[in-house]
C-alpha cells in the first residue's frame, strides 16, 4: 500500500511541529529504556566482575576416596578406616586433562593448582593462611594476581611466595624477607617474599599464600597430580553448559561457579526485574502518547477521512494509513532515541574500565536493537485504536462537519 | 435513453420513536444515462438526503435502488465503496479538498486510491483534467493556495477521475461568486455534452437549474415535479 504511506508520510509532515512533538516524546522513552539496559546491564556486569571476576567459573576438584573397609567372610564389616582429614585427595591424570579441558570452547585459562591449609611463621609470630600453589607462568589465570601487586612480582619459582599486604603488615614483613611456610601435613620450607598483593578483600589479603606449584608438592607431599583444576571463561554466564560439558569429556565432577551462588543469581535476577518494570513503563509511557496524539489527529482529521471514503477509500487503507503513521513515528522516535541513547552513553568508561564511584553503564548493552524494534511494535499497536475509530468515521457526518 | 439509476419508493428515516425524522417519505426516480438535471426543492426537503442515498454514502430505511443494474440496497460496505469509487463522482458545496495535498494529488486520489498508488498514466489524466478546468498553471499548487473558485473546478476535475457515469452536485455553486459559478457550470454542460456524463445537480439557484435539461423537484420527501 504504497499509496497509504505516502498519504501517512504527507499527514506526519504537515504538522511538523506535532511530529517533531510526538517524535521526542518517543525518542525520550527509547531513550530512557536505553539507559536503563545500559545502565542494569553494566552494573550486573560490575557486580559479577566484583564477585565473580577473581574466582573460578568451573572447578574440578579432586573426590576424597571412600574409607578403606574390612570385611569378614561372612560379611561383616570388621574395622573401617577414618577418612584422612589430612591427607589430601588428588587429581593424578592431571596432566592428561588440562590440554583437553583447554580445546572447550568459551575456556579461556586453565590453571592446575595444589591448595591447602598451613602456617606463616616468622620469629614468634604465627599466621593460619590458605596456601595455593601455581603453575609458573600461569598465576594470573583466575586471580589477577599481577593485576593486584603492589609491590615485587607475581612471578613465582622455587623458594619463592607472594603474600597479601595485610598479611606482610601483621607479620611485618618485608619484601626480599625470608619467613618458614608450614603445611598442615607438617612439611615446612623457608621461602623469600618477592611479592606483595592488595585485591581489596580483607579475606584474601590477610590469609593467602601463592607458591610455585613445585614447592606446593613439596609442602603438601604431593609428587604427581593437583587438588584442583580451575577454569577461566570468556563468558561467566555459559559456566553452567560448559561445566557439563566438561563433565561429559573428562568423567571429572566439574562444578560451575553457579552451584553456591544461589543469593547472587537471586540478587541479579531481582536487579534485572527491576529493570523489565523500568523498560516496560517506558515503553507504555510510548504507547500512550502514541495513541492520544493520533486519536487526537483522527479527530481533527474526521472531515478528510469523510472526503476520502466518499471517494472511494474502504476502511482498510483509512486503517494502513493511520497505523502506518503510528509506525513512521514509532521508527523515527526509535532512531532518534537511540542515537541520543548511544551519544550519552559514549563519555562512560568501557566496561572493561569499570571504577568504583562511577555508574557502570555498558555502551554495549543499549539493546538499540530491541529498543526500536519494541518501539516500532507499540507505537503501531498503540495506533490501532485510532486507526479504527477513524475507519468508523460515518463520511456524511464527517464532510458535513 | 436508458436509465442509468432508479429508485422506487424511497424511505428514509433518522432516529427512532417519537424523535423520528421521516425525510424521504416513498421517493420515486428515474434518471436516464446522460442526462443534466437539477434537484430544487426548499432547504429540509430531502435533497441532500437522496444525493447521499444517490451517491451510496446512506443506506435508505426501505425502497428500491438500482444503478448499472445493481442492487445497492443489498450490497456490503465494501461493495458500496468499490461501486461507488468506479461509478460515481461528488462534487460538494464546500469543495472539500484534501489540504495537504496538491491539487494534482487531490484530482488523482480516487484513481491512485483504488490502485494503491499513483501511476503515471493517473497523473496524466489528472494534468489533462485540470488543464481543462483551465487551472494548467495550478497543477502543483498546495490545494489550500487556490481560491475559491479554483478549488471547486479542482472539485470537478476529481469527481471526473475516474470517468464515472455519475455525478452527484450538492450546491456545488452555492459558496461561488457569480462570475465563478457560471464558469463551473459551463464545465459541467460542456463535459456532460462531450462525454455523456450523467450529472445531478442540487441547487437553489433557479438560473442555475435553468441551465439543465431536467429539473426535478423535491418536496416533503417525495418527487413533486
Amino acid at each position: 500500500m504504497l499509496y497509504a504511506l505516502k498519504i501517512a508520510a504527507r499527514y506526519l509532515t504537515a504538522s511538523k511541529a506535532q511530529t517533531a512533538l510526538l517524535v521526542s516524546g518517543v525518542a525520550v522513552g527509547v531513550f530512557i529504556f536505553i539507559f536503563m539496559s545500559a545502565l542494569i546491564g553494566g552494573l550486573a556486569e560490575f557486580i559479577l566482575s566484583r564477585t565473580v571476576g577473581d574466582i573460578s567459573h568451573v572447578t574440578i576438584k579432586a573426590e576424597d576416596r571412600d574409607p578403606a573397609i574390612l570385611i569378614a567372610p561372612d560379611g561383616h564389616v570388621l574395622a573401617v578406616t577414618e577418612r584422612g582429614r589430612a591427607r589430601t585427595a588428588t587429581l593424578a591424570e592431571a596432566a592428561t586433562f588440562v590440554p583437553l579441558i583447554e580445546t572447550v570452547p568459551g575456556v579461556t585459562a586453565v590453571s592446575p593448582q595444589i591448595s591447602g591449609a598451613g602456617f606463616v611463621m616468622r620469629g614468634a609470630q604465627v599466621a593460619q593462611v590458605s596456601v595455593t600453589g601455581l603453575e609458573p607462568g600461569r598465576e594470573s589465570a583466575i586471580l589477577d594476581l599481577d593485576g593486584y601487586i603492589i609491590d615485587g612480582t607475581a612471578r613465582l619459582g622455587s623458594g619463592t611466595v607472594v603474600l597479601g599486604q595485610r598479611l606482610v603488615d601483621d607479620l611485618s614483613l618485608r619484601l626480599g624477607q625470608t619467613m618458614r611456610l608450614q603445611s598442615s601435613g607438617g612439611v615446612s620450607m623457608v621461602l623469600t617474599l618477592t611479592g606483595i598483593f592488595q585485591t581489596g578483600n580483607g579475606m584474601i589479603d590477610a590469609s593467602s599464600a601463592f607458591v610455585a606449584l613445585p614447592t606446593a608438592r613439596t609442602l603438601f607431599a604431593l609428587p604427581q597430580g593437583v587438588t584442583r583444576i580451575e577454569i577461566k571463561l570468556a563468558d561467566l554466564n555459559a559456566a553452567d553448559d560448559t561445566a557439563q560439558r566438561i563433565r561429559a569429556l573428562t568423567g571429572l565432577d566439574a562444578v560451575p561457579w553457579t552451584d553456591g551462588a544461589e543469593q547472587l543469581m537471586e540478587a541479579l535476577n531481582a536487579q534485572a526485574q527491576t529493570g523489565y518494570f523500568l523498560k516496560s513503563f517506558a515503553l507504555i509511557t510510548i504507547v500512550i502518547g502514541v495513541a492520544s496524539a493520533l486519536l487526537l489527529s483522527t479527530y481533527r482529521r474526521r472531515p478528510e477521512i469523510g472526503i476520502m471514503r466518499a471517494m472511494g477509500a474502504g476502511r482498510g487503507f483509512v486503517v494502513f494509513v493511520f497505523v502506518t503513521q503510528g509506525a513512521l513515528i514509532g521508527l523515527m522516535g526509535g532512531l532518534t532515541g537511540a542515537a541520543l541513547g548511544y551519544l550519552a552513553l559514549l563519555p562512560f568508561p568501557a566496561r572493561d574500565d569499570f571504577r568504583v564511584g562511577t555508574l557502570p553503564m555498558d555502551i554495549t548493552q543499549g539493546s538499540y536493537g530491541l529498543a526500536i524494534t519494541l518501539t516500532v511494535i507499540g507505537a503501531i499497536l498503540a495506533s490501532i485504536l485510532p486507526a479504527r475509530a477513524a475507519a468508523r468515521v460515518d463520511p456524511v457526518t464527517a464532510i458535513g462537519q | 435513453m436508458s436509465a442509468l439509476l432508479e429508485v422506487d419508493n424511497l424511505f428514509k428515516t433518522f432516529g427512532q420513536g417519537e424523535a423520528a425524522t421521516r425525510v424521504l417519505r416513498g421517493l420515486s426516480l428515474t434518471l436516464e444515462a446522460g442526462a443534466m438535471a437539477a434537484l430544487l426543492g426548499p432547504s429540509g426537503s430531502g435533497k441532500s438526503t437522496l444525493l447521499t442515498i444517490l451517491g451510496t454514502l446512506m443506506k435508505p430505511t426501505s425502497g428500491s435502488h438500482v444503478m448499472l443494474g445493481v442492487n445497492l440496497v443489498a450490497a456490503d460496505d465494501r461493495a458500496l465503496t468499490e461501486f461507488r469509487n468506479r461509478h460515481i463522482g461528488f462534487v460538494f458545496q464546500f469543495h472539500n479538498l484534501l489540504p495537504d495535498f496538491t491539487a494534482l494529488e487531490n484530482v488523482v486520489f480516487p484513481t491512485a486510491v483504488r490502485e494503491g498508488r499513483e501511476t503515471p498514466a493517473a497523473r496524466a489524466r489528472g494534468r489533462d483534467l485540470l488543464t481543462r478546468m483551465g487551472l494548467g498553471e495550478r497543477i502543483d499548487f498546495p490545494s489550500a493556495n487556490l481560491s475559491g473558485g479554483q478549488k471547486q473546478r479542482v472539485a470537478v476535475a476529481r469527481a471526473l477521475m475516474n470517468r464515472p457515469e455519475l455525478v452527484l452536485a450538492d450546491e456545488p455553486t452555492g459558496n461561488l461568486d457569480r462570475e465563478s459559478a457560471m464558469q463551473v457550470m459551463d464545465l459541467i454542460a460542456e463535459i456532460n455534452r462531450d462525454e455523456g456524463t450523467t450529472f445531478l445537480i442540487s441547487t437553489h439557484d433557479e438560473k442555475i437549474a435553468g441551465l439543465c435539461r431536467r429539473q426535478i423537484v423535491v418536496g416533503d420527501g417525495v418527487v413533486t415535479g
